[in-house]
């Protein structure tokens, strides 16, 4: 019996052992992982988007990473749990508050449209698994994920339909304000544990299943699973272009995979009589276009939530003996290991073995998420089961990061405002409904979402965690910095991370978003070095000129990029009246007399 | 799928998987580790203060 009671205590330990390390890969992991991954390393040259994405990962993503959580531990343990809260207990300014707000404005803007695409997974998912999905063709994907979305004009999204997103919306997020508001007990924790290692099991299981798919159609031997992950993973790119394309028209014809296609392609273009040309891309071409590299980099920022003021936040909760460090590496490691090992081998190959490589190019993260892949899951042997896990694993691994983008929120309302998590949540709660609401409603092209998604998710992330490392390795310095992570720590973080941080992350990301803006926003050509077309955000906001014709403005991106200001200035008059804040900017603990 | 196609393929997927498993095997590995570390947990200190 001693032996049974000894063997049952030894089990339930493994069990919650596994069950910290599924906790936080689990929060690690999102939509991100499965959908824009595979799209933007496919659209980018896989290969070559792979060096300029590990590269990312080591000089950007997990030194920032360790920089959030030893920031946000010392922050906690002066009693600030905001990043508005963080930055003023770390530098000690009245205006450092003024940029934690960047903290929260990014979080709680950008749960406004994910909770949005969280509705499309768990609507798709359960129409998969009800037998509602009958699809044959790329069309009628493409109407099923417009009536879902509401593209067909602003307002479209608001109708109380099985086939659009609002229900299924209205249902995720009160679940989400239930479960962060309630916290998690009994059987949310259970679901949230086994969470992971469902997500797991379902993505390793699709795999095994898009693996095998081989040519699908035999009539389309090109249409494969090999040609799929050379597409995704090939470090250079093979494609037709026109040799004098006409104006307004693109040089590039199609890419082309696999043996056979470029034999294919090689005849073509012979029998094109000089008009087309067979082009070969290397890696090295493709590594100088900055775009890539400003891809991978946005993307490491997405994925690992740097510079979302999320980490920040969770970590001012930890103690000086928790270890931040193999925290930092493990839940980056489980993002990395979903993304790439996962993300990559499933999305891009089964689009291209059942709908051909034109399906796929182009797509970016929607595209192929919501309308090659449920064509995809139709044709599929059990495809019925196989659609409704991918959905239902995309629902859980969106619900997660949502939960945690709340968070920042609330903490910086209960901080401000000196009131208790029931009020903060409920304010936190009518603000994202409007937004959410406004999200919901600037459907036409998704243009709210888009342009949100471009100010806010990009744009803005950069910025802040621009200015974390540049506090963490220039305010503090490297040797306090280290310190910090390393109390508690079961590992030390490398020595040549020192200089990374200090000086190879900043000035990366420096020119990054020096090009970023030069290229997206003033159309900045780096072949020509010349300025051409504004880009299409700035033109949505100021109107411009492309091609010679006028374009008008957007009113739809006026009015996200207005909602973005106005969200800022709410909470900068918050802070400015924060006597918590002022307490950290005199170098006070927050409950300090 | 070229040659240096399935190489990068191989060692990308293989780097990560290897990097995930160590980080699960020092944490499974190294005594009261599991207690230090941490991920986001939505059992944040302030739920229990408000009720």
């Amino acid at each position: 019996m001693a032996t049974l009671a000894l063997m049952s205590q030894h089990k339930e330990a493994w069990g919650s052992r596994l069950g910290v390390i599924m906790a936080v890969a689990g929060s690690a992991v999102g939509l991100g992982n499965f959908l824009r991954f595979p799209g933007l390393a496919a659209q980018y040259g896989g290969g070559a988007f792979m060096l300029a994405y590990a590269i990312s990962f080591l000089i950007i993503g997990l030194p920032i990473g360790w920089a959030e959580w030893a920031m946000g531990r010392y922050a906690g343990s002066k009693g600030y749990h905001s990043c508005p809260g963080a930055f003023a207990a770390i530098l000690n300014k009245p205006w450092a508050k003024y940029i934690g707000i960047i903290g929260v404005i990014v979080p709680v803007v950008i749960y406004m449209y994910y909770v949005f695409i969280e509705s499309w997974c768990i609507g798709y998912a359960v129409k998969f698994w009800t037998g509602q999905v009958h699809l044959t063709s790329t069309e009628q994907t493409v109407e099923m994920f417009k009536a879902m979305s509401g593209q067909m004009g602003d307002g479209s999204a608001l109708t109380f339909s099985w086939n659009s997103a609002l229900p299924w919306l209205a249902m995720v997020f009160i679940f989400n304000f239930w479960l962060i508001y309630r916290g998690l007990s009994g059987g949310i924790e259970k679901m949230c544990n086994y969470g992971m290692p469902l997500l797991i099991v379902l993505a390793l299981v699709v795999l095994g299943r898009v693996m095998t798919l081989g040519a699908p159609d035999p009539a389309k031997p090109h249409d494969n699973v090999v040609n799929g992950l050379g597409y995704m993973w090939n470090p250079s790119k093979v494609q037709i272009e026109r040799v004098r394309p006409a104006a307004g028209e693109k040089a590039l014809v199609r890419e082309v995979v696999g043996e056979a296609s470029i034999a294919e392609a090689e005849k073509e273009v012979a029998a094109s009589g000089g008009q087309w040309k067979l082009v070969t891309i290397t890696a090295w071409q493709q590594l100088k276009n900055p775009l890539l590299w400003m891809a991978a980099a946005a993307q490491i920022f997405f994925s690992l939530s740097v510079g979302f003021g999320v980490i920040i936040v969770y970590a001012s909760y930890l103690k000086k003996k928790d270890d931040v460090v193999l925290s930092g590496l493990t839940a980056s490691s489980a993002n990395e290991f979903c993304e790439v090992a996962l993300g990559g081998l499933i999305t891009v190959p089964a689009a291209v073995a059942f709908l051909g490589l034109a399906s796929v190019a182009g797509q970016g993260t929607f595209g192929l998420g919501f309308t090659v892949l449920p064509l995809v899951f139709a044709k599929m042997p059990l495809g019925t089961f196989f659609g409704g896990a991918f959905f239902f694993m995309l629902f859980l691994a969106a619900i997660t990061s949502s939960i945690s983008m709340l968070q920042p929120g609330i903490a910086f309302l209960e901080e401000v405002m000196n009131v208790g998590r029931k009020v903060s949540v409920t304010l936190l709660g009518l603000l994202t409904t409007f937004g959410t609401g406004f999200v919901v409603y600037f459907t036409a092209d998704l243009k709210a979402l888009d342009t949100l998604d471009f100010w806010v998710g990009t744009f803005l992330i950069f910025i802040l965690a621009t200015i974390q490392i540049i506090v963490f390795g220039w305010h503090w310095g490297i040797e306090r910095g280290l310190k910090e992570a390393h109390s508690g720590a079961s590992i030390r973080i490398p020595p040549f991370f020192g200089f990374i941080m200090k000086w190879l992350c900043p000035a990366f990301l420096l020119v990054i978003f020096t090009l970023t803006v030069l290229t997206s926003l003033f159309g900045f050509d780096l072949n020509s070095m010349t300025f051409g077309s504004t880009s299409a955000y700035v033109m949505d906001l100021i109107g411009g000129t492309q091609e010679g014709k006028v374009v008008g403005t957007n009113q739809a991106a006026q009015l996200s990029v207005a909602l973005v200001v106005i969200v800022a200035v709410f909470f900068s008059l918050l802070s400015a009246r924060s006597k918590a804040y002022q307490r950290a900017e005199q170098g006070l603990n927050k409950n300090e007399a | 799928m070229s040659t240096s196609g399935l190489f990068v393929m191989i060692a990308s997927v293989g780097t990560v998987t290897l990097l995930f498993y160590w980080c699960v095997y020092k944490v499974l590995s190294t005594p009261h580790e599991t207690e230090k570390v941490h991920g986001v947990e939505f059992q944040t200190p302030d739920i229990a203060e408000d009720r």
